[in-house]
């Protein structure tokens, strides 16, 4: 079913497109300069990432769709990307907190689909994995800093944690897509990955003097069919003006 | 602790079998967070494979007041330079 591997290969396109998107809202405003480059570096990351995935989705879809016209020309209900990463940047608190949840996560994933027997699959998660574990270790050591940090800090970083939770629970719950994947071997099964994504967080929250919520509170969910918060538009309105605006024009 | 984080001279080295070179300076609260700085600010093109950061507070420099006594002496000493040698024939590469 070619289909159901386009719809799975734009959700990893999306994310990565989505949060690249966010994480430049950052550029120029970021709390010291290395903190602003270091999160234009992760964004690039992104943004390079979801261009690889996004050719291979054109060439599954075969319908003559390129990368721009998959990440311009679609709307919000064509987006497949988890809700956790359209959430707003907030303060540096909330920005941390959703990098870390979303690349551990990530992380996770990619190494997962490095075993892909889709050797596209495969490969490009190959070049990924290697960004993606450094963005891991930046958020993994930032979000213990804040939490282990001052009491205002330490407030910040809780109060994004108890915020972004509910997001969470979205990236583990497998739906028909996402299991026949697992039943062609594109994919190892997802709910090995939720339990490595919750030991992993709750050790790191641990260090970081934070609490953790309850893994079964009641979890949002839609992102990934396409059922998307208001946040998503103003995104899309943003990135995806020149195209509207402009169609067809070129660099 | 003071609310303006420290600053770091960071040096990179470029390929195997190079030194070191100073690069230039950053902030950054501890030794763990200016490796990763130095990473994100100074090596976005593919420039290092190994990262030295020191405080720049810890770097003893001469002073320039000193110019005279320290480097001036040597200036009349050319039979320093190996260059009053006239190599034999069967070397190579020098």
């Amino acid at each position: 079913m070619p289909e159901y591997k386009f719809d799975y290969v734009l959700r990893l396109a999306d994310n990565a497109l989505i949060l690249g998107q966010r994480l430049t809202q950052w550029l120029g405003k970021g709390p010291a300069l290395e903190e602003d480059m270091a999160l234009a570096n992760v964004a690039l990351d992104l943004i390079g990432q979801a261009r690889m995935w996004f050719s291979y989705a054109g060439e599954l879809e075969n319908a003559g769709r390129d990368e721009d016209q998959l990440a311009f020309l679609r709307d919000a209900h064509g987006f497949r990307n988890l809700l956790l990463v359209e959430q707003p940047n907030g303060n540096y608190a909330d920005t941390i907190v959703r990098q870390f949840f979303f690349d551990t996560y990530h992380c996770l994933l990619l190494q997962a689909l490095t075993r892909s027997n889709d050797q596209r699959i495969a490969e490009i998660s190959e070049k990924a994995v290697k960004e993606v574990a450094y963005h891991a270790r930046r958020s993994t050591d930032l979000v213990v800093r804040l939490g282990d940090g001052t009491p205002l800090s330490r407030e910040k970083t809780q109060t994004a944690v108890d915020g972004l939770w509910m997001y969470t629970g979205e990236m583990f719950e497998p739906d028909e897509i996402d299991q026949v994947m697992a039943a062609q071997g594109i994919i190892a099964d997802t709910a090995h990955l939720r339990s490595a994504w919750l030991t992993q967080v709750s050790e790191v929250l641990h260090e970081a003097t934070l609490t953790m919520p309850s893994p079964d509170a009641w979890m949002q969910k839609g992102g990934k069919q396409g059922r998307h918060g208001e946040n998503l538009g103003y995104i899309l309105a943003e990135m995806q003006f020149l195209q509207r605006a402009y169609p067809g024009a070129r660099w | 602790m003071s609310k303006e984080w420290p600053l770091w001279e960071v040096f990179i080295r470029s390929q195997h079998g190079l030194a070191h070179k100073h690069v230039g300076s950053l902030h950054a609260p501890d030794p763990e967070m200016a490796i990763n700085n130095a990473r994100d600010v100074y090596t976005r093109r593919n420039e290092g494979v190994s990262i030295w950061v020191v405080k720049s507070g810890d770097i003893a420099s001469s002073s320039p007041g000193d110019k005279a006594p320290l480097f001036e002496p040597s200036m009349s000493k050319v039979y320093r330079h190996p260059s009053f040698f006239s190599p034999p024939d069967e070397v190579k590469h020098l």
